[in-house]
């Protein structure tokens, strides 16, 4: 078991990178605790397998460091580090039985056949695997195979961190629910650091305790799911957790009201304060969920045309145009939705300013 | 993958059919029709029944000439596979030296079969060739494939390897390249040694190529003619007179069609037997996951 | 360090392989007289001689364009055959498609030898003897089993969902054929197209047997040299280097696309 440190990780496919775009990984600094379970969420390409491919050693950092319990151990190899990783399609030795493949990893590191038939047959027990452990591996199911890499890593009772690389991708919709479950269980019982990346956020939010949310080479914010979800800290969080995503607005402070052409925004005072402040392109953003639709015009509402209704059963998604631009407000079932005219209104607490797409605090 | 059931996908196969059956089953017959009479002039004929196999499966010559064919074929596969495979793992794969290994790799593949033999022929005449003059003159060991069973045999053998290694190479290589980084990432993480990485990744990985090398190699070893026609003429005495030879040597040089036709038949037959056993085997041998 | 005990490797296969090849290349620069005389590693004196008689004597240069037009003809036949059934194999099942397969892979096992003279008696028997057609024809015999084998595996890696949604959109199957799917398999066809024109051009027996003047190959027109009584060395290796040529040229122009289709795995 360790605790995870990524110290100004930088990494560069290109032998001699120049400009900043040359970077897969730009500048990470991150600390993952022993035995948390933590998810690596960002769209493809933004760097995820990267970082990923750092922290279990088949990659070496351009620049910076990794540290496990303090220790450095970034030249060190794969097989050196006590690391497993479970890959997004299932990864087995196809002429070996379950029993086998399980005990591959055990057998090349030396240790005897007594302790490696122990070890096995326990992590087949916890992955419900027993009753098919004299099989040849290659003729099971999907899910199954996935149960078999993710037990080559759980056999190693020096693992210090399993690594996922978005898991479920070829497992059928109705198991992906029951092997996430698996997993939590598995976590639970064995208490190891579990990261895991994905581009699903459902994925990401139900599995982990903490996650991090990347963007272009860089880890933008890392926190709890409510915390992404309330308090994003920067424009893309907003933009790629919650469905539909945050609404952004670009606007101009002017004492305790954001101006967004022509419409006045109320903001509280200390968030129009520091707006004041902070230079750059100034935004408002508000998620659906907070954002108020009346019938009726009163104090601090905005009005705004209705110009379409999704009904999603228990709740429903209605399009607004605001002075030229589009927003998305999400409603309970039971709310009644004006016609065609709406007034809106911005509940301070919940209207966020971001400034260059990082939030004002 | 679960095919569509439709019998009009035969109107796609047609062309192939018409176009294959125009040249197997047409000589196919005239072949079966030699075998069952005795030519004595054009136009007169005379049926036989079953006399020339008799004849031939009785024949010692043919006897010699099938166990040199065994043991060509057998010592082909037997060397080409492991290193066609090794030189395949050697190749780079990435970069500018892919082109310039698969190019170089592939140049033998696309010499006419005959200049492959004036290439050998050339290169090792202990007069003039590079190889037969520089054993003779520079190092001192006799070597003569014009007379000399043994030299012939290395000779035949060599050229053997030089020419179709590539294939075995490429296939090899082809096969290695589909298989998934994922794999060796696996592998470095699970703390297996190269060795075991080639035994249980690499080479069940390859299976299915491979067993399309073997089978070609052992299909066109088995068959070999120019080559060695073109090096040795089959000799010295009869020491590199493989199947083909001898039935070139019955069927158009002596012209008995009668022997010629059953001959054919007697060696069509043991090819396909044999490549249908090699199939079922290897089919058998490991059976997993494709690729 | 593996790495380069890997590339050391390499690179001796690689000087073996070329050496015999370099040396037929020291012979067709030099005279006969020379080459009896006097054993050289490289030619002093330099000559084109050899090669000059190749390109002024039509019997001679006529083998190579022969060579070159039955090959064409042949590997334009194949794929035009071969892609339709491949097609069909890879993606439907019917009657007989299995034991169709297999007849099919069994035309390869058939010795040459075996098929020289009744190929040599159906064309004259047809009027074809002599032709380039001929040879294309009889070179279809092994070559259309093998681009049907390869094409499946290429077509068989294509996801059949791409089929579909083209029916449904209403696409003929003619035009999705030609205007969607053949381009999805291009490297294959490129890797078929390859080993088609390699083998028509290596095969000796059939388009020696099949041809007299008109349509005679390089590679029968060299032998000539070799029956003949004092054998031209010099000549005979300028030919043989001649005949490396076109292949080396076909190898150059689709290695990119063999390192593709290479890479799609399903040779």
């Amino acid at each position: 078991m360790a605790r995870i440190e990524l110290s100004e990780i930088a990494h560069s496919y290109v032998p001699r990178p120049g400009e900043e775009s040359e970077y897969a990984l730009k500048k990470i600094n991150n600390v993952w605790e022993d035995g948390a379970a933590c998810a690596l969420l960002g769209p493809s390409g933004c760097g995820k397998t990267t970082l990923l491919n750092i922290v279990s050693g088949l990659l070496t950092p351009s620049r910076g460091r990794v540290l496990f319990d303090g220790r450095d151990v970034t030249t060190l190899r794969a097989e050196k580090r006590n690391i497993a990783q479970v890959f997004q399609f299932p990864v087995l030795y196809d002429t070996m039985s379950v029993y086998d493949n399980l005990a591959f990893p055990l057998r090349n590191r030396g240790i005897n056949e007594t302790r490696v038939r122990d070890r096995v047959l326990e992590i087949a027990e916890v992955l419900e695997l027993t009753s098919f452990i004299g099989k040849r591996a290659a003729g099971l199911a999907a899910d199954a195979k996935q149960k078999i890499s993710l037990g080559r890593g759980l056999v190693r009772s020096d693992v210090a961190a399993i690594l996922f690389d978005e898991p479920l991708t070829v497992i059928d919709p109705q198991l992906k629910w029951h092997l996430r479950r698996k997993l939590k269980e598995i976590h639970e019982k064995l208490k190891l650091t579990f990261i895991y990346v994905t581009h699903d956020q459902m994925e990401a939010l139900t599995f982990a305790d903490q996650v991090a949310v990347m963007y272009e080479g860089e880890i933008v914010q890392v926190g709890s799911p409510q915390d992404l979800f309330e308090n994003p800290e920067h424009r893309f969080v907003g933009y790629f957790i919650g469905s539909p995503g945050m609404n952004f607005l670009e606007c101009t402070i002017d004492g305790k009201v954001a101006h967004v052409d022509g419409a006045d925004i109320r903001l509280d005072e200390k968030t129009a304060a520091k707006g004041l402040e902070a230079g750059g392109k100034l935004e408002l953003g508000i998620r659906p969920m907070y954002l108020e639709v009346h019938g009726k015009p009163g104090e601090n509402r905005v009005e705004a045309g209705v110009r379409m209704v999704e009904d999603l059963g228990s709740y429903k998604i209605v399009t607004l145009r605001l002075a030229g631009r589009t927003l998305k407000a999400s409603l309970s079932d039971d709310q009644p939705v004006p016609e065609k005219r709406a007034w809106l209104h911005f509940p301070p607490k919940w209207t966020r300013l971001f400034a260059d797409g990082w939030r004002i605090k | 993958m679960e095919k569509w059931s439709n019998n009009k996908a035969w109107l796609l196969v047609l062309p192939v059919f018409v176009i294959v059956a125009f040249s197997a089953i047409i000589p196919l017959m005239t072949v079966i029709n030699y075998s069952v009479q005795d030519i004595l002039a054009p136009g007169q004929k005379v049926f036989v029944g079953t006399e020339w196999y008799r004849e031939m499966l009785g024949d010692y010559r043919l006897h010699e000439a099938l166990w040199r064919q065994f043991l060509f074929s057998g010592l082909v596969l037997l060397i080409e596979m492991p290193l066609g495979i090794l030189i395949a793992l050697a190749m780079p794969k990435k970069g500018w030296g892919v082109s310039v290994c698969l190019v170089t790799i592939a140049l033998p593949l696309l010499i006419p079969w005959n200049t492959i033999g004036t290439i050998w022929f050339i290169f090792t005449r202990p007069d003039i060739g590079l190889l037969g003059a520089g054993m003779n003159n520079w190092l001192g060991i006799a070597f003569d494939h014009t007379a000399n069973p043994l030299d012939a045999w290395i000779t035949v053998m060599m050229m053997e390897v030089w020419h179709w290694t590539p294939l075995v190479a490429l296939l090899a290589y082809a096969g290695l390249r589909a298989i998934p980084e994922a794999y060796y990432q696996a592998a470095r993480i699970d703390g297996a040694s190269a060795w075991s990485t080639f035994l249980f990744i690499q080479l069940p990985k390859m299976r299915g190529v491979l067993t399309i090398a073997f089978l070609l190699r052992f299909m066109d070893s088995f068959l070999i003619y120019a080559e060695p026609f073109v090096l040795t003429g089959g000799g010295p005495g009869n020491s590199t007179t493989f199947l083909s030879i001898y039935l070139v040597k019955i069927a158009l040089l002596q012209f008995d069609l009668g022997p010629g036709g059953a001959f054919s038949l007697i060696y069509f037959v043991i090819v396909l037997l044999f490549s249908f056993i090699f199939y079922q085997a290897l089919q058998r041998v490991g059976k997993g996951e494709k690729v | 360090m593996k790495g380069k005990k890997k590339v050391a490797g390499l690179v001796i296969y690689f000087i073996l392989l070329l050496i015999p090849i370099y040396w037929m290349l020291n012979m067709s620069l030099r005279s006969n007289a020379d080459i009896l005389a006097s054993f050289a590693l490289y030619p002093k004196n330099m000559t084109f001689m050899n090669y000059m008689k190749i390109f002024t004597d039509s019997s001679w240069y006529m083998g190579y364009v022969n060579s070159i037009i039955y090959v064409a003809m042949n590997t334009v036949i194949s794929l035009f055959v071969a892609l339709p059934a491949a097609y069909a194999f890879s993606r439907y099942q019917f009657v007989g498609d299995k034991q169709m397969f297999f007849w099919l892979l069994t035309n390869r096992m058939a010795p040459a030898a075996v098929f020289a003279l009744p190929f040599f008696q159906l064309y004259s028997t047809v009027g074809l003897l002599d032709t380039h057609i001929a040879v294309a024809l009889a070179h279809c015999l092994f070559n259309v089993p093998l681009a049907v084998w390869i094409l499946e595996g290429f077509m068989s890696g294509i996801p059949r969902e791409i089929d579909e949604t083209a029916f449904i959109d209403g696409y003929s199957f003619p035009r999705f054929f030609i205007t969607i799917f053949i381009p999805l398999i291009r490297a294959g066809v490129g890797v078929t197209a390859f080993f088609c024109f390699m083998f028509s051009w290596v095969e000796l027996l059939l388009a020696r047997t099949l041809t007299v003047t008109a349509a005679k190959p390089i590679s029968a027109i060299m032998t000539r040299t070799i029956s003949a009584t004092g054998l031209d060395y010099g000549l005979l290796a300028a030919a043989g280097v001649l005949t490396i040529v076109p292949g080396a040229m076909v190898i150059w122009f689709v290695r990119n696309h063999m390192a593709k289709g290479f890479a799609l795995g399903r040779v």
